[in-house]
């Protein structure tokens, strides 16, 4: 039953992911790839449960070596997405820099 | 409520605020927003899954963390935005090798069912193909390897062969979970393998629709590693991902006219031979160029690739404010697949000070090209090329272009005069109406403007 459960929120999820991104101006079609770069980084909730929960010494070091990758992921994407958005100005609004 | 359900909570409340985050991310106004909400929803589900009583050591945790954040936060701070996709590819990679990782730890639990085990061997396929082809990618784009796609001829035959003993061994793994068999590693290597396999006949014009494949793998491949640790912040969160990654690969096939397999299983290019052109090129020089500009009322600029590698984009941008205060219309218009990821051009363009406004698409300039004075096309070539509208034999026949050649005048700033990156020949170099400005491009454009001030 859980298997099933779990496919129904999957296919749930992906239409939803579709619908959220079909119109999107060309504009912001890098910030919107490092984005959900950054979101996709959700493997960090699963490498610290695997670090952490002590099943034998290579579990928690497979574990603590995804949090850092994982960690990159998430710092870094989100990071630079908001530098790269920072820079994104109306005409006539921003102020030059 | 137990704290299991309470953490389930947070986790409902991050989930919104990806998605409401990623909504936001599709429109300029709100887009920093979006993204600092999103951010929120990581931070919830993190806080949320620290305080789980699952987690019982935290020393390996706050080291990893720490050193993690610390190359992150330094890389993106400091990274040119020129190297923006190279950026964004190893992004990706290291979410990739994460999930890989979270798969293969999953494999000590205790127990495991056949489902969970064939999830872990999905998490560490698509996680190891998003790392290794992300490796590569890298490689191409920083062109610490030859960034031209690489086909030998038995390729799709050693793919297939592959992909066969891979499937192979993840099902002999499903049958008898161990993290000892050969049938594991076979599956760990060959899954970084095929990774490598996959990118390398992918020629670099185009890299964009490689770049958002690979974001989509590595949505994918936390969803699978949500299915192995029985997640569903990462499922959900991952779908997301993966799904809106697929829908920006499709938008790049379309604007180059190809489907997806089109463009992972054969090298640009390499199928058929364009019709030769020939014909006598008109050189213009920066003098002659600026007349006509100073007399020119819309003038568009049309960036590609090249402009990012001779970092022309802050020149560029003066030179449009000139040509603005001189009364002239200027636009930019953007080929969705000039460049080597999506919206590379825009993102150095907005670096460079030009508002977004400013920046129009590809349909938006065609139908009204005949009414621009001087098209100014800057390091890009394929994208320009009528070849594609009008010879079938040319190997980007079909690709939706920018008519440049149908505006009253050209100007194409090129290094030299080779043929571009695919190899094609491009009849617009030959066109009536075309005037070549040699040279590097960013040095024409600023004699260009000194012609201006003085």
């Amino acid at each position: 039953m859980e298997a099933v459960f779990l496919t129904f929120i999957l296919m749930l999820s992906i239409f939803l992911g579709f619908e959220l991104i079909s119109k999107v101006p060309a504009t912001l079609h890098t910030p919107l790839m490092s984005g959900a770069n950054a979101i996709s980084g959700i493997t960090l909730v699963g490498a610290l449960l695997s670090a952490g929960s002590a099943q034998g010494e290579m579990s928690g070091l497979l574990g603590a070596a995804a949090v850092a990758f994982a960690t990159i992921n998430v710092v870094g994407g989100y990071m630079v997405t908001d530098r790269m958005l920072a820079m994104f100005r109306k005409k006539d609004s921003g102020d030059a820099q | 409520m137990n704290l299991d359900q309470g953490i389930n909570g947070a986790y409902i409340i991050a989930a919104l605020l990806f998605i409401f985050g990623l909504k936001m991310l599709g429109n300029p106004d709100t887009a920093r927003r979006g993204n600092l909400y999103s951010s929120i929803g990581m931070l919830i589900a993190i806080v949320v899954t620290l305080l789980s009583e699952k987690i019982l050591s935290f020393e390996w945790i706050i080291i990893a963390a720490i050193a993690g954040a610390l190359v992150g936060a330094v890389s993106a701070r400091l990274i040119a935005m020129t190297s923006m996709p190279e950026m964004v590819a190893l992004f990706n990679g290291s979410g990739g090798i994460a999930s890989l990782l979270v798969g293969w730890s999953a494999m000590y639990t205790p127990d495991n069912t056949p489902f969970t085990v064939f999830t872990i061997f999905m998490a560490i396929l698509i996680g190891g193909v998003t790392f290794s082809g992300s490796l590569v990618a890298w490689g191409k784009l920083s062109e610490v390897m030859p960034s031209g796609a690489i086909v030998f001829g038995a390729q799709r035959f050693v793919n297939g062969v592959l992909l066969a003993a891979l499937f192979y061994a993840g099902l002999m793994l499903c049958l008898e979970p161990s993290t000892s068999s050969p049938e594991f590693y076979a599956v760990l290597g060959l899954s970084l393998l095929f990774g490598i396999m996959v990118v390398i006949p992918v020629g670099g014009a185009d890299m964009p629709v490689v770049i958002s494949l690979l974001n989509s793998y590595s949505g994918l491949a936390a969803c699978a590693a949500g299915f192995a640790i029985n997640n569903i912040i990462l499922i959900v969160a991952g779908a997301l991902v993966g799904a809106a990654g697929l829908i920006l690969t499709n938008i790049m096939c379309k604007a180059m006219n190809r489907t997806l397999s089109n463009v992972l299983f054969s090298g640009f290019g390499a199928v058929k031979t364009a019709t030769k052109v020939e014909g006598e090129v008109k050189p213009i020089v920066a003098d002659d160029a600026y007349l006509i500009l100073e007399s020119a009322s819309n003038v568009t600029f049309v960036p590609g690739y090249g402009m990012a590698v001779a970092q022309a984009q802050h020149v560029v941008r003066e030179l449009g404010e000139l040509l603005e205060d001189n009364g002239c219309e200027v636009t930019y218009a953007i080929h969705p697949v000039a460049g080597r990821m999506p919206g590379h051009m825009n993102v150095l363009l907005a670096e460079a000070n030009v508002p977004y406004d400013q920046l129009i698409e590809m349909d938006e300039i065609n139908p009204r090209i005949e009414n621009v004075d001087v098209a100014v096309v800057i390091g890009a070539n394929d994208v320009v090329n009528p070849a594609a509208r009008e010879d079938e034999n040319s190997p980007i026949y079909g690709m939706p272009i920018i008519n440049v050649d149908k505006a009253r005048t050209v100007f194409v700033l090129k290094r030299s005069m080779a043929s571009g990156f695919s190899g094609v020949d491009n009849p617009l170099f030959f066109g009536e109406n075309t005037r070549m400005l040699f040279g590097d491009a960013k040095e024409s454009i600023s004699k260009v403007i000194a012609e201006f001030k003085s």
